[in-house]
């Protein structure tokens, strides 16, 4: 859906949003109910919606939108949600730099090199890719490797294909996505290999893109070399032990023309680098107060920017709180800063946010180490929840509500998943 | 097509020596079997010119070495490419290397090689805050630089071109007759083993030269012996080199070197032109086809890294690569006349070949003024080539006075190393033809994303501009294409 | 090597020989993976003379419920893209508006594959009626204006 050209870039807007994928025309929403007047979203592809143009499946939407979309679908829905909203989209556009006064400059066709001030700033970039390079797989460096997000714009949007046969490292929801995809298309999937002793994505995808159409799935095997001069002509597997070494005594070569590699998203922090942001070293996004704002003043941050996310639905719930910090930081509505701080104990690997206040009801989204079945959340002593199972690959999500830390005196909170007896009382 | 000269390897040497041809009044060509030069050894290495003092003396090499270095900025100045005297430490973590430290200061300062100073751990600190606090001493050379040896190749190749020099590309030279007016050179179309005889060929094409100058890299054995002028053998040294993530710009200035072995100059730290630190090389014997980087060549440079930095870490890799080093039975240049009249040498070009190019390339111009070969001054030899337009290193007044120009530069293609579609564009017309042409003619597809994001927009370029289909768009070309089209009927 | 080390590489050389459904030679026993929900319960259905007769491995009322369903009438949402002439890409991303029999995704597949549409398109519009006499529509999942 293309939105209509903003006729001309004003000097200065109450909220600029960067990046318009789902987290930023969540956030722009959320700025203009919070009262900011203008809103402008800049986005670098040629229509707003993100990633969710190229995930042609369905999975999306059920909590946000209450019915079960395709990524396209969603898309529009939040593209119209902006358009409704009188919030401008500048497509096309690339931001080249965020000052720390807030001011922007931005490049596009339309409106050459340009400055822009802001009230506030959200940073919504998303995330890209792992690449070969970053897990360093020996070999040649023929055509044919690709990330599995760039064969599915490949294949959704120009409708071309990556290749005749191909193996897709890493089981991954994109990955395993992408291996149903090939099948529909044409194209030989040889397998889905994982280095991991257990599947990354939802055991949907397994069962609809991996046995529905026979592909094997190998766990604990990983790529160790991959072959072609010009163009990949094959690829050697091998099993990994406990400590994912390859025995390479087992090695097997596979003859194949294209190696998808969906080996994880890192997200893309370029702009909070150069803004100087403080970092959490374990999402490697920048770190968040409760409104979402960032360590420099009037920024925020909100969907893969922060942290890597499984359900949109989740993204654009976090923006929309990104989008009204912004907002009321913009006119002005000063909000009472965080008194909580929530520190990662048994099992969880972070929590975003990793402060809240006792004055509001507060969404926190965090992530396990490892698996658990059946087992207990616990927000220090003020609150627990039975939980039936948790995943790393699965977010879980906690609404703390004032009345939990009525009591609470302290200035930090340890957040907590530990096992739980089968029928034990919560 | 008759030539006077014939440069057989587009390589950095073949494209100095072009270079160098074009500016006198004769008919060159360069004849290079890849579809772009430089796509070979010269584009898969660690990018250094080297100070000069490193050089054994008394060798081809160390002299060679130290009169190249001193011609590169004359030649920056003129093509535009990247190059930029960044200066290296040689260091000691002992006794011993502190001695060979003075050994190869005092041949350098012997050499005429200026500024070498010694450095103590205090100095070392002060400079170089995240070396390893274990070396001892360090040997200064301010006179080493860093250049994008690729962007050379083009420059000095588009240089020659401009001065009338031709480019015969995807041609395989498959074999040389004497005649009576000097040589005829059989090529065939596209990448093939020099000794292959399939009949489906495409007819052979003659390109006919006075005198021949076997510029062939790892292949100038195989050249020389077709008219019998070789007599040496020609083996590979694999070195591979690991690109690190470009948060770490700025985290050494200079080229770090151990103290070097008889038989390599180590694992070094290089803070390369663009900024992006490499890591690298590994120095093993291997086939002149094996470019496959390995899980052994990753330890051994990361751990030869981390003697010097200790803070560099593999998590910090964004892409890796593997070069071919062309060595020679004596290790040494082989380079000048041969014995055959009119077919000249410039063979076994490995380091320090790159910062000796442009002096190799007056020595063979020598060779062939001795073999006849009249060399008289274009009065119309044009130097220089129009400087590339680099949109990140513009000011925002340039930016936009670039912008208003054409619009195209105001669109952006690599969000990694910020280019614009106006560059893209600027060097598909300058010559490339392929994503790998782009990439390193622009920088677009070099950086953290390693393409994700730009290669969609390079392919589209590539398709407007060429006239070709999407899926005819390949990385480096022959059978590297990226996509191919939907099947009929599929599914 | 430790107990927990032979635990755990039995463990993935069971999940390497999990590739879904398949039926044990000794009984009529079908296993299913089953999608309810993260657990992941391993389920499987015995069958005697064409007719159920035990669901095995769920943890709750879905997990029965579903592999019932998988095994006597498996369905899906099938989406795809479909060529387009003049819009803003050369695809048209499609999905069934509700699920097909599994058997029919492929048939599905490649007769949405041979049509050419033209752009414009709106959201929801639909691309082929019906499709193969399922009963169910096959719709357009956005607007694809004109380029």
């Amino acid at each position: 859906m293309i939105t209509p050209k903003p006729a001309h870039l004003q000097p200065r807007y109450d909220v600029v949003v960067v990046g318009g994928g789902p987290a930023g025309l969540a956030a722009a929403v959320g700025a203009r109910e919070s009262g900011a007047e203008r809103v402008l979203v800049i986005d670098r592809e040629p229509e707003a919606g993100g990633i969710l143009q190229q995930c042609i499946h369905p999975g999306f939407g059920l909590h946000h939108f209450g019915e079960e979309l395709t990524g396209p679908e969603y898309a529009q829905r939040a593209i119209e949600q902006t358009v409704e909203r009188e919030v401008d989209v500048l497509s096309s556009a690339y931001v080249l730099d965020v000052a720390s006064d807030r001011r922007l400059k931005v490049t596009s066709r339309d409106h050459g090199v340009a400055y822009l001030d802001a009230g506030a700033v959200v940073l919504a970039m998303g995330a890209r890719e792992r690449t070969r390079g970053a897990i360093r797989i020996p070999g040649e460096r023929p055509a044919g490797v690709m990330t599995a997000g760039f064969a599915q714009k490949l294949v959704n949007l120009g409708g071309m294909l990556p290749g005749r046969r191909a193996v897709i490292l890493g089981s991954g929801d994109i990955g395993l996505i992408m291996a149903r995809r090939l099948v529909l298309e044409g194209v030989e999937v040889e397998g889905v290999y994982e280095l991991m002793p257990h599947a990354n994505g939802l055991n949907r995808n397994i069962v609809q893109c991996l046995h529905d159409y026979d592909i094997p799935l190998h766990l604990s095997t990983t790529v160790v070399r991959i072959d072609g001069r010009e163009r990949v002509e094959r690829v050697t597997v091998a099993p990994v032990d406990a400590s994912y070494r390859p025995d390479m005594t087992k090695a097997r070569d596979i003859p194949c023309d294209t190696l998808l590699v969906s080996i994880g998203l890192i997200p893309d922090n370029e702009l909070a680098h150069r803004l100087g942001l403080r970092l959490d070293p374990v999402t490697t996004g920048p770190v968040v107060t409760s409104t979402m704002e960032t360590t420099r003043d009037g920024v925020f941050a909100c969907g893969n920017v922060v942290h890597i996310h499984d359900l949109v639905d989740y993204v654009s719930q976090e923006s929309m709180l990104a989008g009204r910090g912004a907002g009321a930081y913009a006119i002005g509505t000063p909000t009472p800063p965080d008194n909580v701080r929530l520190t990662p104990g048994e099992n969880v690997r972070y929590c975003v946010p990793p402060t809240i206040t006792t004055d509001r009801e507060h969404t926190v989204y965090m992530r396990v180490t490892k698996p658990m079945a059946p087992c207990t959340l616990h927000l220090g002593d003020v609150y627990k929840r039975p939980l039936r199972y948790v995943f790393p690959g699965e977010m879980v999500t906690l609404k703390v509500r004032p009345r939990f830390l009525e009591g609470f005196h302290g200035g930090s909170l340890p957040v907590s998943i530990v096992p739980r007896e089968e029928g034990g009382s919560a | 097509m008759r030539y006077d000269v014939a440069v057989i390897g587009g390589g950095v040497i073949g494209c100095a020596i072009a270079r160098e041809l074009s500016r006198y009044r004769l008919r060159a060509v360069v004849i290079e079997r890849e579809c772009e030069v430089g796509l070979g050894t010269s584009k898969a290495n660690s990018g250094i010119i080297h100070a000069g003092h490193h050089g054994a003396a008394g060798t081809l090499k160390g002299e060679l070495e130290w009169r190249g270095n001193q011609m590169w900025d004359a030649l920056a100045d003129d093509l535009h490419f990247g190059f930029k005297r960044v200066g290296d430490l040689t260091c000691a973590f002992d006794e011993d290397q502190r001695a060979t430290l003075r050994q190869i200061m005092e041949q350098g300062k012997r050499r005429g090689v200026p500024g070498l100073e010694l450095w103590g751990p205090e100095r070392i600190r002060r400079e170089e805050p995240h070396l390893s606090h274990d070396i001892v001493e360090a040997l200064y050379a301010p006179t080493a630089g860093v250049v994008n040896p690729y962007e050379a190749c083009f420059m000095l190749a588009e240089s020659a071109v401009r001065n009338g020099v031709d480019l015969a590309l995807e041609r395989t030279v498959r074999g040389i007759r004497r005649s009576e007016k000097g040589f005829e050179i059989e090529v065939v179309a596209g990448v093939v083993a020099h000794d292959a005889r399939d009949g489906d060929d495409a007819t052979p094409e003659l390109i006919k030269a006075r005198f021949v100058v076997d510029a062939a890299g790892l292949h100038a054995d195989a050249i020389a012996d077709m008219v019998d002028a070789g007599g040496f053998h020609i083996r590979a040294r694999k070195g591979e080199e690991y690109l690190l993530d470009k948060r770490l710009v700025g985290y050494v200035k200079r080229i770090v070197f151990p103290c070097p072995t008889p038989t390599s100059k180590g694992i070094l730290v290089i803070p390369t032109y663009d900024g992006t630190l490499m890591v690298g090389p590994t120095a093993t014997w291997t086939d002149k086809d094996d470019l496959a980087t390995t899980a052994e060549g990753s330890a051994e440079v990361f751990e030869g890294a981390r003697k010097l930095a200790p803070g560099i870490s593999e998590k910090d890799c964004i892409a890796e690569f593997a070069g071919l080093r062309a060595v020679s039975d004596t290790e040494e240049f082989i380079l000048g006349p041969s014995r055959v009249a009119g077919f000249v040498l410039a063979a076994g070009m490995q380091s320090p070949a790159l910062t000796a190019a442009p002096a190799v390339a007056t020595v063979v111009l020598d060779a062939l003024r001795d073999d006849g070969l009249e060399l008289v001054a274009r009065d119309d030899f044009e130097p220089g080539v129009p400087a590339p337009v680099r949109f990140a290193e513009l000011s925002y007044a340039e930016q936009r006075s670039l912008v208003a120009r054409d619009p195209a530069y105001a669109r952006l293609v690599c969000r990694c190393e910020i280019v614009t579609e106006g560059e893209v564009r600027d060097a598909i017309e300058r010559g490339a033809r392929t994503l790998d042409g782009i990439k390193f003619r622009t920088r677009a597809g070099m950086g953290r994303c390693q393409g994700g994001f730009c290669t969609w927009g390079c392919m589209e370029l590539l398709h407007e501009q060429l006239d070709i289909p999407l899926t005819a768009v390949t990385k480096r070309g022959g059978d590297s294409y990226v996509a191919i089209p939907r099947l009929e009927g599929a599914a | 090597m430790s107990d927990d080390r032979q635990d755990a590489d039995r463990e993935a050389a069971a999940d390497r020989e999990m590739v879904g459904a398949r039926v044990d030679n000794d009984a009529n026993v079908s296993h299913y993976l089953c999608i309810g929900c993260p657990l992941g319960c391993r389920l499987e259905v015995e069958e005697e003379q064409g007719e159920i007769v035990e669901i095995r491995g769920q943890s709750c009322k879905k997990g029965e419920v579903f592999a019932r369903q998988e095994h006597t009438d498996p369905r899906r949402v099938v989406t795809t893209t479909v060529a387009v002439a003049g819009g803003l890409w050369p695809r048209l991303p499609v999905k069934t508006e509700g699920d097909v029999p599994k058997a029919a995704i492929i048939d599905v597949c490649r007769m949405l594959h041979g049509l050419r549409l033209e752009a414009p398109v709106t959201i929801g519009q639909v691309i082929a009626a019906d499709v193969l006499g399922t009963g169910v529509d096959v719709v357009a999942s956005r607007d694809l204006p004109r380029a």
